[in-house]
């Protein structure tokens, strides 16, 4: 090209070219469209892998009935059977991924006894069309042995006094 | 894994958009037929009449999901809404929810806490929210970057190593799902617990909660009972106008409900 | 600290998540591109539409606009979460999102303004790197200035008659083709709004237009405004010392009034232009009130009132228009109209980006956004005062150093 005028132009197409090289170095191989098309998996494919290996914490309420089996005999017995035993004794998992099993490694869970926790479902909220009207509770908790915690009388395996 | 020629060829294509501006409408990928021979589409139910405002899901939530426990952001809230019989709708998620609802006060910001008497009320509930993970996400559509993606499933994620924080899917979901991640600084969402389904096992919520307000099902599956209650039962979505196609599906919603 | 948290005051039913995620260096960021749009079309008015009252002025903006463009990415530099993983918009454009152009377009513009630049400077640098070479026992900074000038020249040294008209020619072309690109530059930064369904303020088509209107005005306002300055200095300078070469006090005087006047008529025409559509926007939303109007009057009319009506309508739009209309305007007056203006159209992205996230996704309640002032952290620097401030100062350092290079008020030494 003797002409003068496209040497910007040819500028212009180096640096794209080292764009479009940088490009091929610097993007994972992995990174391309996948199920869904262009507009919603353009993606780095091995990204999927690193959801998918995120550590479980909650092991759910079977992972604790072979060891406790006489605390899963009684909970199960109560109105709290319903309740996981984990929403109170802390996930059974780390973010490490350490269990309990692994008693040794593992600190002892963190059991949740504030009243606090009672609080959740046993403030009575007397709410039309919702199922917190049906729950028994307090109106005005604080008023009910304030400073206490409530499993000092209630055990929540088990919570009517007198054991039922 | 992608080939060299097929990295190639998305090149080109890429090479082609940055042409032609018409880029900003490409067509929608993969069919409902390709979806089907798959055979797995992850959907939410939840059962507003059964939640009563616990928190558990949340604080479960959180824990699974390594979101700092007191950071005021969470993957998954409740919210109380409580309508008087002056016709004023009253709402409120102190702290996502994270400790439940443990004062019939409204909770209206800034510290003010609005009274309501039991006698005024005329009806009031609870709506547990998550990511719909969308069957249109716009929170994917505005990712320059590619680094946040629907896989075949239909869960949503995002790639924390690529995401550059420019908080466009965060000002596009019309959900408010997303945040910024308070350790990571990128881009964060429910993931309907992907780690968990991938075991075999349910979202951290759907197992938290005591009173079965949430439940997880595969759409494509005719027999899942999720799905059975979606086909055969009135149920209702978030926002339909926005034309996302949300998928979780809720039972007892109301017109209250934002 | 989640991120938005510290500046950002909720009211009422909001999403738990919702926070002012956009902060002020969004609105910094059509602020700036606006500016090299507007000074990009200022300087095209002249070269593509033979306006020739523009002349003077015309090389000066295209200078600036190209100083311009390296602060315009800035914003968003320092908005982002990682910085440093902007590249990825060039890596792995994902071309459904509206800020993925923003690499591509933004090069092409750079591209342009850049060539253009060429064309006009190549005779200027020539002339310095032949005269470079023929200077005997050439110091480091001369061996510096004569390595970048011969690579500026590209390795062209022709400047025959025919191929100065080339350039002509070419600056021409390049000038048309840039007016559409500067336009597309700054419509698609309106896209990036007016694209969010899920924003009741920012949903609209007339977003693009009213932008690129805005975006003009305040690109001229600037351009004035630097120009003024500039003139302003020299008129000091030719009292202190009046060298043969140079033109006469009152010549300059008479130069810079009539360049003013001239501008400021464009200026007008656009304002005008601008203020009609974000009216038509305004009035249609309250025409058809869908349901979003209710929180959205809550916030235009009310919690928004001063921003919008008093700041940006009242002092940014009414009063300029004022200052320019009334007859026999003078160089003090137009300084104050232009940078009304500039305030003006500041307030209007912040309306936009701050008075978009103002109200919560729920309609039902509000966040209210504080700049941060005194910074105690980075993140309350960059996105706070002192990251604004600084990159409203970036363009004209940048156009000072640039000036070095690119001469801007025709050398008078050389070409006399």
């Amino acid at each position: 090209m003797n002409n003068h005028v496209f040497r910007p132009l040819i500028v212009v197409i180096g640096i794209v070219a080292l764009i479009l090289v940088a490009r091929y170095f610097y993007v994972p191989k992995d990174f391309g469209v996948y199920e869904r098309g262009y507009m919603y998996s353009w993606h780095r494919k091995s990204d999927e892998q690193f959801w998918k290996d995120f550590k479980i914490k909650y092991q759910g309420k079977e992972y604790c009935k072979d060891c406790h089996s006489d605390k899963y005999a009684s909970i199960n017995k109560s109105a709290h059977r319903i309740i996981m035993c984990e929403n109170c004794h802390g996930p059974a998992g780390t973010e490490e991924g350490v269990l309990h099993y692994d008693a040794d490694k593992l600190p002892k869970l963190a059991i949740d006894r504030s009243r606090e926790q009672c609080y959740r479902c046993h403030v009575k909220l007397a709410y039309p069309t919702s199922d917190r009207a049906k729950i028994r509770g307090f109106a005005d908790p604080e008023k009910h042995n304030p400073g206490m915690e409530c499993v000092a009388c209630h055990n929540p395996h088990s919570p009517r006094l007198g054991g039922a | 894994m992608i080939t060299r020629r097929k990295f190639l060829k998305y090149s080109l294509i890429g090479a082609a958009g940055m042409a032609v501006p018409t880029g900003l409408t490409v067509v929608h990928g993969g069919t409902p037929e390709e979806a089907k021979k798959k055979g797995l589409r992850w959907v939410f139910l939840v059962d507003t009449h059964k939640c009563v405002g616990c928190g558990l899901c949340v604080k479960a939530c959180k824990q699974e999901n390594e979101i700092p426990y007191d950071a005021n952001v969470s993957r998954t809230w409740v919210e109380r809404y409580v309508v008087t019989k002056d016709g004023k709708v009253h709402a409120d998620s102190p702290k996502a929810a994270r400790d439940g609802f443990t004062s019939p006060d409204i909770d209206e910001g800034h510290g003010h806490k609005r009274v309501i008497k039991p006698e005024d009320i005329s009806k009031a509930f609870f709506v547990p929210k998550l990511c719909n993970q969308c069957e249109n996400p716009p929170c994917v559509q505005v990712c320059p970057v590619g680094a946040t993606y629907q896989a075949k499933d239909g869960v949503v994620l995002v790639d924390r190593t690529w995401c550059i924080g420019c908080g466009y899917c965060i000002m596009a979901c019309p959900y408010g799902v997303r945040f910024f991640h308070p350790v990571y600084h990128t881009a964060e969402k429910c993931t309907f617990c992907y780690h968990r389904l991938g075991a075999g096992m349910k979202p951290a919520c759907v197992d938290a909660c005591p009173f079965g307000a949430r439940r997880i099902g595969n759409l494509l599956d005719p027999n899942d009972p999720v799905t059975r209650i979606i086909e055969d039962e009135r149920v209702s979505v978030l926002k339909e106008e926005y034309g996302t196609k949300p998928q979780v599906y809720y039972i007892g919603l109301s017109k209250e409900v934002k | 600290m989640v991120h938005g948290e510290i500046w950002t005051l909720k009211e009422l039913f909001t999403y738990p998540n919702e926070y002012i995620y956009w902060s002020v260096q969004i609105v910094m960021y059509p602020f700036m591109t606006g500016l090299v749009a507007g000074a990009f079309v200022l300087s095209s008015l002249y070269h593509v539409f033979g306006i020739k009252e523009l002349k003077e002025i015309a090389r000066f903006a295209l200078v600036f606009s190209f100083a311009l463009l390296f602060a315009a990415p800035m914003p968003i530099m320092l908005h982002l979460q990682y910085p440093f993983r902007g590249i990825n918009v060039m890596m792995t454009p994902h071309f459904t999102s509206a800020i993925a152009a923003f690499g591509i377009v933004f090069f092409t513009y750079g591209a342009i303004v850049a060539s253009e630049l060429w064309f006009l400077y190549r005779k200027h640098f020539v002339v310095k790197a032949l005269a470079l070479r023929e200077l005997q026992d050439k110091n480091m900074i001369q061996w510096l200035e004569y390595l970048l000038y011969c690579t500026l020249t590209l390795g062209v040294y022709d400047v025959s008659e025919e191929a100065l008209h080339r350039d002509e020619k070419a600056i021409k072309v390049l000038a048309g083709v840039g007016i559409p690109v500067a336009c597309f530059l700054h419509g698609y930064a309106g896209f990036i709004f007016g694209s969010v369904k899920a924003n009741a303020l920012w949903m609209t088509p007339l977003m693009p237009v009213i932008f690129i209107m805005s975006a003009i005005v305040s690109g001229i306002a600037l351009c004035m405004l630097t120009y003024i300055v500039v003139m302003e200095y020299r008129k000091f300078m030719i009292k202190r010392a009046r060298k043969p070469w140079q033109m006469s006090l009152e010549e300059v005087k008479g130069a810079e009034m009539h360049v003013v006047k001239m501008t400021s008529k464009y200026l007008v025409l656009f304002l005008v232009l601008a203020i009609t559509l974000e009216l038509l926007d305004l009035i249609f939303r309250g025409y058809t009130a869908v349901k979003s109007w209710d929180v959205l009057r809550t916030v235009i009319y009310e919690r928004d009132f001063y921003d919008i009506f008093i700041m940006q309508y009242g002092i940014g739009n009414l009063i300029p228009l004022i200052l320019f209309l009334v007859p026999g305007l003078t160089v003090k007056r137009s300084i104050l109209g232009v940078l009304l203006v500039l305030f003006g159209v500041f307030m209007m992205r912040w309306n936009v980006v701050i008075g978009g996230q103002a109200f919560s996704l729920t309609f039902a309640g509000f966040m209210h956004y504080t700049l941060p002032i005194i910074p105690h952290d980075w993140e309350t620097f960059k996105e706070g005062l002192g990251g604004a401030l600084s990159i409203f100062a970036m363009p004209f350092v940048l156009f000072y150093l640039i000036s070095y290079v690119f001469p801007v008020f025709g050398d008078a030494k050389q070409e006399h």
